[in-house]
């Protein structure tokens, strides 16, 4: 019987050949922490007793979701994160330098077939490099720390074969919400998803680590790709690290395969309070906005701020509503400065914060008001998500942002692209 | 293990994530699970610590603790001081993260159960009772793997007490605690 990638990702990390819905104790190949989880990976690790960190290598803290601390509780976590990741020689990256998901494969960390657990959900981004990457709890990662290995369920399948070519204006984000609203929050709850088709095939590999970001939002465990030309070429720039694809086999099995052709798509939105709660933009156009976010794991990279800029130069956001930009890591700063991206979106009236969440977790700056609708390139629009129960948090790509903050309301970014 | 007490349960059902149960607010900044455990559940219902008593379900409808992989969800819930919560279905890295520090998740059908029930729960021999409505709910059966951490007292003590994995699990790999 064929296998999935994940199966033989698993086989390869197990030492023998197992298949979906087994229990199996497995190496594992890097494994993460960020600030709001890394406090309780460090009490957990001690109190099982664990001394040294396996392999302080294939470990990577930062801190990135308070980042600068807003206080003296955070100062104090970020304090014994700092002092522990210097005492155990791990990879340390304080604040500023970025979002831990754009960290770890932007320097090079992870390859295509590796298996990586991280404290936080989002890990399952690095799906993008076919990886096998997911989210977990603080003591599921101390445990990784303390003994290099953690215990799995193997998951089953779901293919998602996206055929056709996204239209102008339309984007991996619309792509990514459309399968959310069509599933819905748990329709891949202990699920891999495997993204294919020639829609896929077509993205940068920026474009993918969007879609595979929010593989979580519909409760699966891996969202995971392919690897082709693009990927080795991504991966050979970042990392000096030898690997190689792992493809599913022909007679794969899998509990489900969903075609989509996404030719005809058009910008997508997810309404407050739920990532699957997603409609056409045309829907909810001329909604109010008064804060747009273009930034985090999911929409924080070089592109993001291309397809805003294009749409932002030479105009100006509208007075009384603001725009906040956070890019995904201290080098997408520098490149966005190179290539003046940061410099339209501020002509244009942004306000830039550090590499890092930004205001995307609510933990420090960018809180909307009580009754205020935000526009977030993000990937959760929960209730009180961005730090206030009272305000409404609407999804979209970074180019239906910047129409928002342009008019001051939700407006299609198609028309300033013609 | 038998645990007895109160179903709560909540205006919505479906969809309860992270961020509900305990919000980033608190969790980036309080370290002490007990102070966390004052404001659990408290975007959905902010009276929520005040109605609660020790002993009591968390009783929810489909896909219980979706969103974040904050271990301090469960925490909080753990030192609220709930027996254990019960939901139609759970996600999966809430799941993990619950047995890891043991507090005890149960899956059945959440409709058969009213705010105010009397529930009785037998996890070793999986049955539920709701002595308010006298009848026996089926539940779906724990893995072992949850098993034993339970009885271990979560996935700290289990790799204490081992010095490492000792699960029942299919590994070729020589598994030790690193010192
Ligand atoms: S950017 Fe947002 S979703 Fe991504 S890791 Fe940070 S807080 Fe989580």
């Amino acid at each position: 019987m064929g296998q999935t990638i994940i199966e033989k990702i698993f086989s390869r990390h197990v030492g023998k050949k197992v298949s979906a819905n087994e229990i199996v104790l497995a190496k594992i190949d890097f494994c993460l922490g960020q600030d709001g989880t890394s406090g309780i990976v460090i009490d957990s690790f001690k109190k099982m007793g664990a001394e040294k960190v396996f392999n302080p290598r294939q470990m990577a803290v930062i801190i990135d979701h308070s980042s600068p601390s807003p206080n003296e509780g955070v100062s104090r976590i970020h304090k014994k994160i700092r002092d522990f990741s210097l005492e155990q020689k791990i990879n340390f990256y304080d604040i500023g330098q970025g979002v831990c998901h754009q960290i770890v494969p932007e320097r090079g960390y992870v390859v295509p077939g590796d298996l990586v657990i991280g404290a936080d959900s989002h890990t399952c981004t690095y799906g993008a490099l076919n990886i096998a990457a997911t989210g977990m709890g603080s003591t599921d990662v101390a445990a990784c720390a303390a003994t290099g290995q953690n215990w799995f369920k193997v998951p089953a399948t779901i293919k998602f074969i996206c055929q056709g070519k996204l239209p102008l204006g339309v984007y991996s984000k619309d792509l990514i919400l459309y399968l959310i609203g069509q599933i819905g929050a748990d329709g891949a709850t202990y699920l891999s998803c495997e993204y294919t088709g020639q829609a896929i095939d077509a993205l940068s590999i920026e474009s993918r680590f969007t879609i595979a970001n929010m593989a979580i939002e519909m409760g699966a465990k891996f969202g995971i790709m392919n690897g082709d030309q693009k990927t080795l070429a991504w991966v050979k720039k970042h990392s000096s690290r030898k690997f190689k694809f792992v493809q599913a086999d022909q007679d794969a099995v899998y509990s489900k395969a969903l075609e989509f052709n996404i030719s005809q798509l058009t910008p997508q939105i997810a309404k407050p309070h739920q990532v699957d709660n997603v409609c056409p933009l045309s829907e909810v156009a001329g909604t109010p906005i008064a804060q747009g976010y273009i930034g985090t794991c999911t929409n924080g990279r070089l592109e993001d701020f291309a397809e805003a800029g294009k749409i932002l130069r030479g105009r100006k956001i509208k007075k009384g509503v603001r725009l906040i930009i956070a890019p995904a890591s201290n080098w997408i700063l520098k490149e966005a400065m190179k290539k003046g991206y940061i410099n339209i979106l501020l002509e244009a009236g942004a306000t830039l914060v550090t590499p890092g969440c930004g205001p995307c977790v609510g933990t420090h700056n960018g809180v909307p008001a009580d009754g205020e609708n935000v526009i977030s390139t993000a990937n959760r629009n929960f209730k009180g998500r961005m730090g206030n129960i009272n305000a409404f948090i609407y999804l979209g790509s970074p180019a239906t942002v910047a129409a928002a903050v342009i008019e001051g309301k939700i407006a299609d970014p198609r028309k300033y692209l013609k | 293990m038998l645990l007895t007490g109160k179903a709560r349960k909540f205006s919505q059902e479906d969809d309860i994530n992270t961020d509900y149960i305990i919000s980033g607010r608190y969790k980036f900044k309080i370290q002490d699970p007990q102070e966390l455990a004052t404001h659990v559940m408290e975007d959905l219902d902010p009276n929520f610590f005040q109605r609660r008593q020790d002993g009591d379900f968390l009783v929810a409808g489909r896909n219980f603790g979706c969103g974040s992989s904050r271990e301090q969800a469960p925490q909080a819930i753990k030192y609220a001081k709930i027996n254990a919560v019960m939901a139609k279905s759970f996600a999966r890295i809430f799941y993990r993260n619950a047995f890891n520090i043991g507090l005890p998740l149960i899956e059945c059908d959440t409709d058969q159960i009213r705010e105010n029930d009397e529930l009785s729960v037998d996890l070793a021999k999986g049955v539920v009772a709701n002595i308010t409505q006298n009848k026996n709910l089926a539940i779906k059966p724990l893995p072992q793997v949850m098993l034993t951490l339970l009885a271990d007292g979560g996935l700290v003590e289990h790799i204490r007490k081992h010095q490492g994995f000792a699960l029942e699990e299919k590994s070729n790999i020589k598994n030790q605690i690193s010192k």
